[in-house]
């Protein structure tokens, strides 16, 4: 009996490692300086992990499907930049600017959906490629320029990234109730299943009559729907972007989707997980900062616990620590 | 049989064709639109496009030998500016001030050891822990950035030595230090995955991993052994670089890891492993590098060939998936 509890407990650990970690990693932060839990900090990191945590959201669902988005980043300057410009524009005005530009955003979605979807090309190399298409895009648009919202105090643009309702701030309300939508729609519907079966076994799938193009095409459309959400939100944040705003952030989101529990085979993570996996990164940073750490330890920090999670997440798997390759 | 041979010559030869027309259309469109009266086919201009690919180049071959492996790095951009600071950084420390320009050769020394050793970390894990290639280095390319930062800040690291300067611009033939440096990188690279055991391992292993296992060949280290390459090669290309521009930038290098994949894979190396050349890979960064020039050349604006190039990248997939159907059901990450 013993051993059975000490199973399903080892069982539960490798289900649920990193919930499990995440509380005895807060837990031990709070014990340690009361100050991180206090809710004015708590808030402040879950605001700031928003716009990473709204692109995390879409690419857990690529990732799901078996896939990789590497275009998140640059797409997200893409739309930051799009919608800055077209509210400046007199002839669209603020809401017309961030319909065009959500638009625009699941075009260049589209774009990704359709050749990794339909013609079957492969992501990692499709968004790669993308990725310094739209970065290039983005400066043709912008002319190298960054752009900047002239009059701040004649607009409701700004609450979108600094607005709160209810005491919460907007950006934590709509990475809340897109996460809430999203895993939804990935746990509990038809469409959600399918996304794991393609991502699981594409062939199977297949045979199994599901169109498995059309479901990596709308993991993508999802992937640059949050993606658009995420630049609507750092636009609206600093009222003003740089070219590069989202310079480097696909990896540190597929780091947060990694650390999530989701395989890059695909056929395995959720939203919920993946939302634990972004707060990590936030208060990571958050209580290495208040230990009065410097701020790049952080990412040393990241790279130990991104490494550890997913081997230990492999070595439960196959019941070994080690590889067993000679 | 003729069709065949036709489909491998274009398989092969595709980048080199890809870089005549390339030529062709600069200096053909240069002749009108260009604001310099110098053509574009100049020997010096050719002679200084292959010093400017050299950086990216260097770590490409590099690159090469890890996708034909079946593994990729995503860490070679920080670990190019890791060892840029090491190099510039250690010739200021107190324990070399009796060497005098003796001072160049150990700091070079220290460089590339520090390459071999972020390396050999990443092989390392890959080998004994079993996890992905690309989340490791993925993991490393934050933690290595990390420890750039921490070493001193956001400030620049510089340090000019003068010497060292004429060692970085010394020329043989009008190819400059870094030029031929990534030549030799390429050759010998080249002779290594034709000519060895190694090599012809690398093959196998990034061919068919199991096939290899039950072969005998010792899969780890040879994997661990194409990671220390790997970084030793970024290591080399920061002392061709940082030898004449004595200082480094925190964020200097991000992004050569995609540069450096877009140019192997443009060389025909595909992700899956198993396939692929050295040769290949000069011909992709020449061609990225001649496109780059050209594109300035002509007036174009420099942000579009970030658009160029991504599309190119995506057409030449589509190319590649229509010329061999077979490699496009095998390719998955």
């Amino acid at each position: 009996m013993p051993e059975l509890n000490m199973k399903s407990l080892g069982g539960f650990l490798a289900r649920q490692g990193i919930l499990v970690a995440f509380i005895v990693f807060m837990i031990g932060f709070a014990l340690w300086n009361p100050r991180f839990i206090d809710p004015d900090n708590l808030f402040g990191v879950v605001r700031s992990s928003a716009i990473l945590g709204v692109m995390a959201l879409g690419v857990t669902f690529v990732v799901i499907g078996g896939n990789l988005d590497l275009s998140v980043g640059s797409m997200m300057s893409f739309s930051a930049i799009v919608v800055l410009d077209l509210h400046e524009n007199p002839a669209f005005g603020p809401a017309l600017a961030i319909l065009a530009m959500f638009a625009l955003t699941l075009c260049l979605g589209a774009i990704n959906g359709y050749l990794i979807g339909y013609l079957r090309l492969n992501s990692l190399i499709v968004t790669l490629g993308m990725l310094s298409a739209i970065h290039g895009l983005t400066l043709t648009y912008s002319g190298g320029q960054n752009m900047d919202i002239a009059n701040q105090s004649a607009t409701w643009f700004d609450v979108f990234g600094r607005g709160t309702a209810m005491g919460i701030p907007i950006p934590v309300l709509i990475f809340g109730l897109l996460a809430a939508v999203l895993g939804i729609l990935l746990s509990k519907t038809p469409f959600g299943r399918k996304v794991y079966a393609v991502g699981g076994n594409g062939t199977a799938a297949t045979f199994s009559g599901i169109p498995r193009a059309r479901v990596v095409f709308l993991t993508y459309m999802i992937s640059a729907f949050c993606v658009a959400t995420a630049g609507l939100i750092q636009a609206s944040r600093t009222m003003g972007a740089q070219n590069t705003v989202g310079q480097g952030l696909e990896l540190e989101v597929l780091a947060a989707v990694i650390l999530g529990g989701a395989s890059l085979l695909g056929g395995s993570g959720t939203v919920f997980k993946t939302v634990i996996g972004v707060l990590i990164l936030g208060f990571i940073q958050n209580g290495l900062l208040l230990a009065g750490l410097e701020f790049y330890v952080q990412f040393v920090v990241t790279w130990v616990i991104i490494i550890l999670a997913v081997w230990l997440d492999i070595a439960a798997k196959r019941g070994r620590l080690l590889s067993p390759i000679a | 049989m003729h069709k065949d041979r036709l489909k491998n010559t274009l398989k092969h030869g595709a980048i080199w064709g890809f870089i005549v027309l390339e030529l062709i259309f600069f200096s053909v469109a240069g002749e009108f639109l260009s604001l310099s009266d110098r053509a574009f086919m100049d020997v010096d201009n050719m002679l200084l496009l292959l010093k400017q690919s050299a950086p990216i180049g260097i770590i490409a071959v590099g690159m090469t030998v890890i996708m034909i492996n079946g593994n990729i790095d995503l860490s070679v951009g920080a670990i190019f500016a890791l060892a840029a600071i090491v190099m510039l950084d250690s010739m200021t420390w107190p324990v070399f001030a009796g060497l005098g320009d003796g001072v160049i050769p150990v700091s070079w020394l220290l460089a590339l050891l520090t390459g071999c050793a972020l390396g050999l970390i990443n092989g390392f894990v890959v080998w004994k822990t079993g996890v992905d290639a690309f989340i490791v280095t993925l993991g490393a390319m934050l933690g290595y950035r990390g420890l750039v930062f921490m070493y001193n800040g956001e400030q620049p690291t510089y340090h000019l030595n003068w010497t060292m300067v004429d060692f970085a611009e010394a020329d043989i033939l009008g190819l400059e230090s870094p030029a031929i440096v990534f030549l030799a990188t390429v050759l010998v690279v080249w002779l290594v995955m034709t000519r060895t055991v190694h090599g012809r391992n690398a093959y196998a292993i990034g061919d068919n991993r199991d096939a290899a296992v039950n072969a005998g060949i010792r899969v780890g280290p040879h994997i661990v052994m194409n990671f220390v390459l790997i970084g030793f090669l970024a290591a080399l290309s920061a002392v061709a670089f940082y030898s004449a521009s004595g200082s480094v930038n925190p964020n200097d290098g991000m992004l050569f890891e995609l540069w450096a994949i877009t140019a192997v894979v443009l060389g025909g190396t595909k992700l899956t492993g198993g396939r692929g050349s050295v040769i290949g890979t000069l011909g992709g960064v020449i061609a990225i590098q001649i496109l780059r020039k050209g594109l300035g050349h002509i007036g174009a604006d420099s942000e579009t060939v970030n658009l160029v190039i991504g599309t190119i990248l995506i057409l030449v997939l589509l190319l590649d998936r229509q010329l061999n159907r077979k490699g496009a059901e095998e390719l998955k990450v």
